[in-house]
């Protein structure tokens, strides 16, 4: 049976190519051409120059050469309009209301795992395998995929993960799941790769820097929309004004550089009113929430929830999971009480359900 | 081209005798296209292939507040060309096609105005085969004193190309479109046609062309204007054209249908659309198979781009997303082509299957 490996030109999905070829797997490489780096070069405080990026002519280069010494097919496969379409404008209407996306978990969700599993199984290959550190297996029990942390708790990417179905998991090989990135940079070397050493990629594939308030004005101005104009009032949390603010998408909450305001001590965003253009600032305990919602759901290691559960929660992809309580709290949403206050609850990102290693389910943070 | 890659190294340029018989074989050549084109060996200029060939004929003609007209359906050689000029401050019209891909040349003769120095249009499109109607093209162009180029790189080894009977003064071909080496091409320059080179240096090519010769290379496109011109002398076309006919119709039991294909056409391209499939998936599975056929045109990064071609024809960017172009040569069985029906017959089932399960 053939498997597609979804080679980025990174050290993980090659090692996972070279891994899978060594078993005798028979393989067929595929790359998701997903933006032009190149499309808003052009426009206002945007760089030039961009490279060893996602979706780079380099990086495409580094896949196409492993997938040469394997002696597997490759091809590279244009998503551009689909990743558009399901990742880059919903990141751009989060910010522009006032929350925090995670395209991460929108492109494993809409691309990875969907269009790309799907383009594999067109080709013949019933299953994808990615260089995700993440376990997951079959539980004949419970009847269920489970998805599971990796050995490596470090680069633990579950979190990202959360929104796959039973169908996908079935479909879908970790096989870095039980290694340390360590590890597989050793795998690398033993498999005479040539980019064992080339650095991991860091923030945001599309942004290049990281400047994502630059990335959604160069985006609308390329799309011949008036950037919004969301600038407002920053207030305490008494409601008292503290200056003024030039949009709230360049606000997250927690955020505490470049609020523009003076103070003695540390503030903080605590939270973002999209309707009212209020950015309310104020201490670090402010911050503190007891609860949090949860909506469009997904549930992996259960069929759905069934009255209360305990778990432990994770809201951000670099937090500690906390002990909590679920509960219904509504059609496709679930309340999440947590026994210690929690910093930071931001809207927008995922709140995902873990019970020990395994994934629970997970949903969107309202 | 042997010789010239494993031991005759003169330079084609040089005074002495091993350069003499470089130059003596670089001639030859060039006889062999003038008379696959009915030119004079005087008037061909080699170069490195349909790219260059067409970038010298379009920035070697037009300089800042000329006017420049093209099809919209030129090959990127042409196309990007023509815009760059029109980033230079030359004025630059792209000509629209009907739903076949046919540029008129009525349409032509109207855009025609004072200042324009230049009319490209191909002989035949590279990703449909349709042929264009040059003759009349060049008709109106002679009339108007206008200069023409055409691009008949993808034309080349189909069907016969008489300079003279187009009435053309700028002419591509390519030597790897007839069976000859990658990265040769020649450009026919009528006489006396002023033309700005593209490369400042030594007088090589009459001065239109400074570079070294490719002698190897030269001698390939030689060798393969003489073969392409035998295989048309000996119905090589209607060959092909016969077999492309048995293809559409044995892959028109499942395909929805050939773009351009109420029109002339080229005998050995047809593009085909099947509806609701994913083109690019069709392609890489029979790629898999042994089969290679392409769809649309290639990024940098080698993934598809939709087909700029099929968008001038008015068709909807699905249809253009589900088409898949298959091109045949000379040497093309018969065996060839009933594989290939079952080929894509297999696999388009397996497609729509598919489609059916995850819909």
């Amino acid at each position: 049976m053939t498997i597609a490996v979804a080679m980025s030109g990174g050290v993980d999905s090659s090692t996972v190519a070279a891994m899978l070829k060594a078993e005798g797997h028979e393989l067929v490489g595929l790359t998701m051409q997903l933006w032009n780096q190149r499309r808003l070069a052009d426009k206002d405080g945007m760089p030039e120059q961009v490279q060893g990026r996602c979706c780079s002519i380099d990086d495409v280069y580094d896949a196409r050469r492993v997938a040469e010494t394997l002696a597997i097919p490759y091809y590279v496969v244009n998503h551009q309009e689909r990743f558009e379409r399901d990742v880059i404008r919903p990141f751009v209407d989060e910010y522009l209301a006032g929350r925090t996306p995670i395209p991460c978990s929108l492109c494993n969700n809409h691309l990875k795992f969907d269009q790309l599993l799907l383009t594999a199984r067109q080709i013949g290959a019933e299953q994808i395998a990615t260089g995700h550190y993440a376990r997951n297996e079959y539980d004949p029990q419970r009847g269920r995929w489970i998805l599971k942390r990796p050995a490596d708790a470090s680069k633990d990417q579950t979190y990202f993960l959360f929104g796959l179905t039973q169908e996908q998991l079935s479909r879908t090989l970790f096989p870095l799941g039980g290694f340390t990135k360590p590890e597989v940079r050793e795998l690398a070397h033993q498999y005479g790769l040539a980019l064992a050493n080339k650095p991991d990629s860091q923030e945001i594939c599309f942004i290049p820097g990281g400047d994502y308030k630059r990335f959604i004005d160069a985006y609308l101005e390329e799309q011949g929309e008036a950037v919004p104009d969301t600038a407002g009032e920053l207030v305490s949390v008494g409601g008292q004004s503290r200056g003024k603010h030039d949009g709230v998408h360049h606000f997250t909450v927690g955020q505490r550089k470049g609020l523009g305001v003076a103070s003695p001590t540390p503030l903080y965003v605590i939270a973002i009113d999209h309707d009212r253009k209020q950015v309310t600032v104020g201490a670090e305990q402010e911050l503190m929430r007891n609860s949090l919602r949860a909506r469009r759901l997904n549930w992996i290691s259960i069929a759905g929830l069934q009255g209360e559960m305990r778990a432990q929660v994770k809201i951000r992809h670099r937090h500690e999971p906390a002990w909590a309580t679920l509960r219904q709290s509504g059609e496709d949403e679930v309340e999440v009480r947590f026994d210690e206050p929690v910093r930071a609850v931001t809207p927008g990102q995922a709140a995902v359900f873990y019970g020990g290693d395994e994934v629970i389910g997970g949903g969107w943070i309202v | 081209m042997r010789p010239f890659l494993v031991g005759q190294f003169g330079n084609a340029s040089s005074i002495h005798q091993e350069g003499q018989q470089a130059r003596s074989a670089v001639e030859q050549a060039r006889a062999r296209v003038a008379r696959f084109l009915g030119c004079r060996p005087s008037e061909i200029v080699f170069t490195s292939g349909g790219t260059e060939s067409d970038n010298l004929a379009v920035f070697g003609s037009a300089a800042a507040g000329d006017h420049v007209i093209c099809s919209s359906v030129e090959h990127h050689a042409v196309l990007h060309a023509v815009k760059r000029l029109g980033e230079r401050g030359v004025e630059v019209e792209f000509l629209p096609v009907n739903g076949l891909g046919v540029v008129s040349a009525e349409d032509v003769r109207r855009a025609l105005r004072p200042n324009t120095r230049l009319v490209s249009v191909m002989m035949a499109n590279n990703e449909t085969g349709v042929l264009q109607p040059v003759a009349e093209i060049g008709r109106i162009a002679r009339e108007a004193g206008v200069r023409f180029h055409v691009d008949a790189v993808q034309a080349a080894g189909k069907v016969a190309i008489e300079v003279d009977a187009i009435g053309c003064d700028l002419l591509s071909i390519s030597g790897h479109k007839m069976h000859g080496p990658q990265g040769t091409g020649a450009l026919f320059v009528r006489s006396r046609t002023r033309l700005e080179p593209l490369f400042a240096g030594g007088a090589h090519e009459r001065q239109r062309r400074a570079g070294t010769e490719n002698v190897a290379g030269i001698v390939g496109l030689g060798k393969a204007a003489e073969g392409a011109m035998e295989g048309l002398c000996s119905g090589a076309g209607e060959r092909m054209g016969v077999l492309r006919d048995r293809l559409e119709t044995g892959l028109l039991e499942f395909a929805s249908g050939v773009n351009g294909g109420q029109t002339a056409r080229v005998p050995n391209t047809s593009n085909l659309w099947f509806e609701s499939l994913d083109g690019e998936a069709l392609v890489i599975g029979l790629d898999l198979k042994g089969l290679a056929v392409s769809s649309g045109a290639a990024c940098s990064s080698g993934a598809s781009e939709p087909s700029h071609v099929l968008e001038a024809m008015g068709l909807p960017v699905e249809r253009a997303r589900a088409s898949l172009r298959f091109s045949l040569h000379r040497q093309t069985s018969a065996e060839e082509i009933e594989r290939t029906i079952e080929l894509v017959s297999i696999q388009v089932a397996k497609l729509r299957e598919l489609s059916a399960v995850t819909q």
